[in-house]
């Protein structure tokens, strides 16, 4: 059995899955059910200076039948007194010593404020600080949450402030609602904070009801820009994330990975691309606590298979294979084979290969089943018909090298080889 | 042990005869079956669609909340879609060739999902279709069966009135007056009648029988084009000894009944035996059985391999406790003072393949005697040979000829459904309305 305990700056937890700073972390009751399901650690729900929530305040993008593939909020930080909050992170301490107690912070924007506030938390025993500079709607108005994430310069000053006053890790979370995590991150950085987390909620508007005509989430007929997350933003937090891992300034301090992870697959991948562990905050909203242990458990078994003991043992392993388009290899080529004997004949190659890509598959007609073949001279290999594919393993993509040898783009022009094969 | 009728209780008439594929009850049902869809390209489904239904763009439909477009995509390509969607035999067609089943998979419910559409058009009287201006020109229709309506339907579209003469009291055809109970309710069959005809330029006229009421010259003169779609009659004679005892019935007219009376006032024997191992066999006795028969046996000359109803069709007669025998070829009916009281049969054996590749049963010699009282004979139907050879139609054995426009030795005169291919399914005829009306349209709306 590998060992999926972690150890996050110091912090130890009996494995990588944080709860995300959001409702599941609002309250001591959420919290000791959390831990009890087997949750490794919380941040706990932002704290602040005190709120209002409205009603009516999450929507959500549904696909092909299935809810929630993408969650949007328009809630703001803890709208619960902070006294009660720190008494009950105190009372979760006690009860649950072993596991990882963080508090996300969002304070007024003044040095008295952040650092009052980081007094008061920290009397708490808790274990580590999160900075949310992320949050993208109701705080930016106020100065606060992406406001403060999205200029690098306010982001390092608040930093600064903190880092005078912290005695604990601080992890600062960083907004992806910018055109690069990059500079911020930087900033962060230079300014001291011991990690980085990413990413808080991208801005969205999740949809438009066709009867009212008022967008989603419907606050008494109008609407607001809300944060999105879940399965959708995936891709886009993984983007952001390697972005961190590469650079070699922010790829200095841990990183905590955040955006859509709802299976252990899922957190492995943010774990290849740099995350020291990961938060968990929408899966765990659609289907409560018990997805933790699958999520331990697939962890688990990946690891024994493919020999790795600890998670540092993979920890950032695929960052390097991220590499710029004009260093990838032209002379790689790849042409997709149809398994007969796996194919059902639904057409579905066929027909996006002819209206949308390369007119590379045959069609052989039949009553009812027709039969489809790979024109292998047309194929450019782009994986779309095997992408769209229903059967596993059905389509596959067989290497065929234009050369032996490695040739990227740059040497490919300095060789003034022909460009337009088609 | 005389035939009776009113042999069970209001409620278990009721439950015997509900209906056999339940719709979806509910949005989520439809939702998720829609979904498992594949959506494949020129699909298997739609090419096992003798009126070649765009069964995947259907359903998509259903998935993106587009209801009036699927059922405006089944009506466009067949306006029975909503019967079809209960009586299609659709495991020797659409869901037979579903994709799924190439992995082992459930086939996508294609009939449930049709059914789930069609229902919602249908109750809620949607009009999908607009007739385009009168262009002039009438035809006459014969028939008001699934052939006669889905033809008319097509005519008035393109801007053609259309005058349909009935002989029965009711549209619809054997989908009214034929096919079991348990799959669509009298109620639904003149709902479906009166959304088809609620397009416009479709007049219904009951009571009117070609050849009795009105000629066929007739109509040739009166119209522009005539459209036959008088389907086919009742089961062939068997041809042996006591088929006139009382209690040997027709399996069409054995059904008819039913279809048009209160199940408590058809008379049903204790001890059926039904004729044949076809659809109309198995109709037979399921509802028999229903009825309240105590023992339902099929007899059929010939084995499993060569019968021809579907497996899923003879598993409702297994279910419901029909019994079968295999091999045995009716001999002599036997009566006590005037009625029934046993069947003689040859026990039969399988010799060399017949014209129809299927291999011919042989007498073994032996027979035996089972002890009945009622027979209903289901050994297929016959067309309606005498109104054909009178009005001098080109037929073969009453099958009416047609040419690869549809049209009969007669001019103007074209024929369709049943009466031509001498009895398929329902999506059949509703094909063949189809061909007719094309066929029809290039004659009437040649401009020469
Ligand atoms: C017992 C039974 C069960 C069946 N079950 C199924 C099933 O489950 N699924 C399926 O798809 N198919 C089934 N069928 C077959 C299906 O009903 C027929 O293929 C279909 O109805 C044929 O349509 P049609 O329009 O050609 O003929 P019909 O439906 O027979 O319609 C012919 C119409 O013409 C009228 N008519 C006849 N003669 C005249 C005349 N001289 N003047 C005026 N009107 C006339 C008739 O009254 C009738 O209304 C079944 C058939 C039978 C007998
Ligand atoms: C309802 C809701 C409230 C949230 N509140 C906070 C918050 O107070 N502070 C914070 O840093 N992030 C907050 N988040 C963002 C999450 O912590 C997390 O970064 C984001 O949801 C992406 O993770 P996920 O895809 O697993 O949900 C909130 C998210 C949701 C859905």
């Amino acid at each position: 059995m590998a060992d999926i305990s972690s150890n996050f700056l110091g912090i130890k937890s009996p494995n990588p899955y944080w709860l995300a700073s959001a409702p599941p972390t609002d309250k001591k009751i959420n919290v000791l059910r959390a831990f009890e399901a087997g949750w490794g650690g919380v941040v706990w729900k932002t704290l602040g200076t005190q709120v209002k929530n409205v009603s009516s305040r999450y929507s959500a993008v549904d696909y092909h039948g299935s809810r929630v593939m993408g969650f949007n909020n328009i809630e703001l930080i803890s709208d619960r007194p902070l006294h009660i909050n720190l008494r009950e992170i105190r009372e979760v301490l006690k009860e649950f010593p072993d596991r990882a107690m963080i508090v996300s912070l969002m304070a007024d924007n003044s040095r008295e404020s952040w650092q009052e506030l980081i007094k008061q938390v920290e009397d708490t025993g808790a274990h580590g600080l999160e900075l949310n500079f992320g949050c993208p709607h109701g705080m930016t108005e106020r100065g606060m949450g992406a406001a403060v994430g999205q200029d690098p310069e306010i982001a390092r000053m608040v930093v600064e402030w903190v880092m005078e006053a912290a005695t604990i890790p601080v992890i600062t979370k960083l907004t992806p609602n910018v055109h690069s995590v990059v500079p911020a991150g930087k900033a962060c950085v230079e300014a001291g904070t011991n990690a980085l987390s990413l990413i808080n909620t991208i801005q969205s508007v999740t949809g438009v009801d066709l009867d009212t005509l008022v967008p989603n989430p419907n606050v008494a007929g109008k609407s607001a820009f809300g944060g999105y997350c879940g399965p959708a933003v995936k891709p886009i937090a993984l983007k952001m994330l390697t972005t961190i891992a590469q650079n070699p300034i922010t790829r200095q301090v841990p990183v905590s990975g955040i955006g859509g992870i709802s299976t252990w697959k899922d957190a492995v991948e943010f774990m290849l691309l740099g995350a020291s562990n990961v938060q968990v905050c929408t899966a765990a909203m659609k289907h409560g606590f018990r997805i933790i242990e699958d999520l331990c458990e697939g962890l688990n078994n990946w690891m024994d298979e493919k020999g790795f003991s600890t998670l540092d043992d993979f920890i950032g392993k695929s960052v390097p294979t991220l590499t710029n388009w004009e260093d990838l290899d032209i002379n790689y080529h790849i042409v997709a084979n149809i398994n007969q004997d796996k194919c059902i004949h639904c057409g579905l190659c066929y027909i996006a290969c002819e209206d949308t890509s390369h007119q590379s598959i045959n069609l052989a007609y039949g009553k009812p089943y027709n039969t489809y073949s790979i024109k292998e001279e047309e194929c450019v290999g782009c994986n779309l018909c095997k992408l769209v594919c229903p059967v596993e393993d059905c389509i596959t993509m067989v290497e065929q090298r234009k050369g032996p040898e490695y040739l990227n783009w740059k040497e490919y022009q300095r060789l003034g080889l022909p460009l337009n094969d088609h | 042990m005389p035939i009776t009728n009113n042999k069970l209780t209001f409620s278990e008439y009721q439950e015997n005869f509900s209906d056999i594929h339940p719709p979806f009850e509910t949005v989520e049902g439809a939702s998720v079956e829609a979904n498992r869809c594949l959506f494949c390209y020129d699909a298997p489904c739609m090419k096992s669609c003798p009126t070649s239904i765009d069964v995947p763009k259907f359903i998509k439909q259903i998935t993106t909340d587009n209801i009036k477009g699927s059922a405006h995509t089944i009506f466009s390509a067949n306006i029975m879609g909503g019967g079809c969607s209960k009586v299609c035999p659709v495991e020797k067609l659409c869901e037979g060739a579903c994709v799924y089943n190439l992995l082992e998979e459930k086939p996508i419910s294609i009939a449930r999902l049709q059914r789930y559409s069609t229902d919602q058009a249908i109750e809620q009287k949607w009009q999908l279709f607009k007739r385009k201006p009168f262009t002039g020109k009438k035809v006459a229709v014969v028939g008001a069966g699934p052939a006669g309506l889905s033809c008319a339907h097509v005519l008035s579209r393109e801007g053609v009135d259309i005058t349909v003469y009935e002989k029965e009291q009711k549209g619809g055809g054997l989908m009214t007056y034929g096919i079991a109970a348990y799959k669509v309710t009298p109620e639904f069959c003149e709902e479906e009648v009166d959304y088809i005809t609620s397009l416009g330029g479709i007049e219904i006229l009951y009571g009117r029988e070609l050849g009795k009421d009105i000629s066929l010259v007739e109509l040739q003169n009166q119209y522009d084009a005539v459209f036959l779609a008088i389907g086919v009659g009742l089961t062939r004679e068997l041809g042996i000894k006591g088929e006139k005892l009382e209690g040997v019935e027709d399996a069409i007219s054995f059904i008819y009944n039913l279809r048009t009376n209160p199940y408590n006032n058809i008379q049903v024997g204790d001890k059926v035996v039904v004729i044949g191992m076809g659809m109309t066999a198995i109709d037979a006795a399921t509802q028999a059985k229903r009825l309240g028969a105590k023992e339902v046996t099929l007899v059929y000359r010939r084995t499993q391999d060569e019968m021809p109803c579907t497996e899923a069709e003879l598993n409702i007669a297994k279910l419901d406790g029909c019994k079968i025998i295999w091999l045995a070829a009716p001999k002599k009916i036997l009566g006590k003072h005037g009625k029934v009281s046993g069947l003689m049969c040859d026990v039969m054996q399988l010799g060399a393949p017949d014209t129809s590749g299927r291999r011919s049963p042989e007498s073994t010699g032996e027979t035996f005697t089972l002890e009945v009282d009622m027979i209903i004979k289901a050994t297929g139907q016959l067309p309606f040979e005498k109104l054909v050879s009178y009005n001098e139609l080109q037929n073969r054995n009453g099958k009416i000829t047609i040419d690869e426009n549809g049209i009969t030795n007669w001019a103007k005169v074209f024929a369709g459904g049943d009466c031509v291919n001498g009895g398929k399914e329902v999506v059949d005829a509703v094909q063949a309305g189809k061909d007719a009306a094309k066929g029809i349209l290039n004659l009437i709306m040649k401009t020469d």
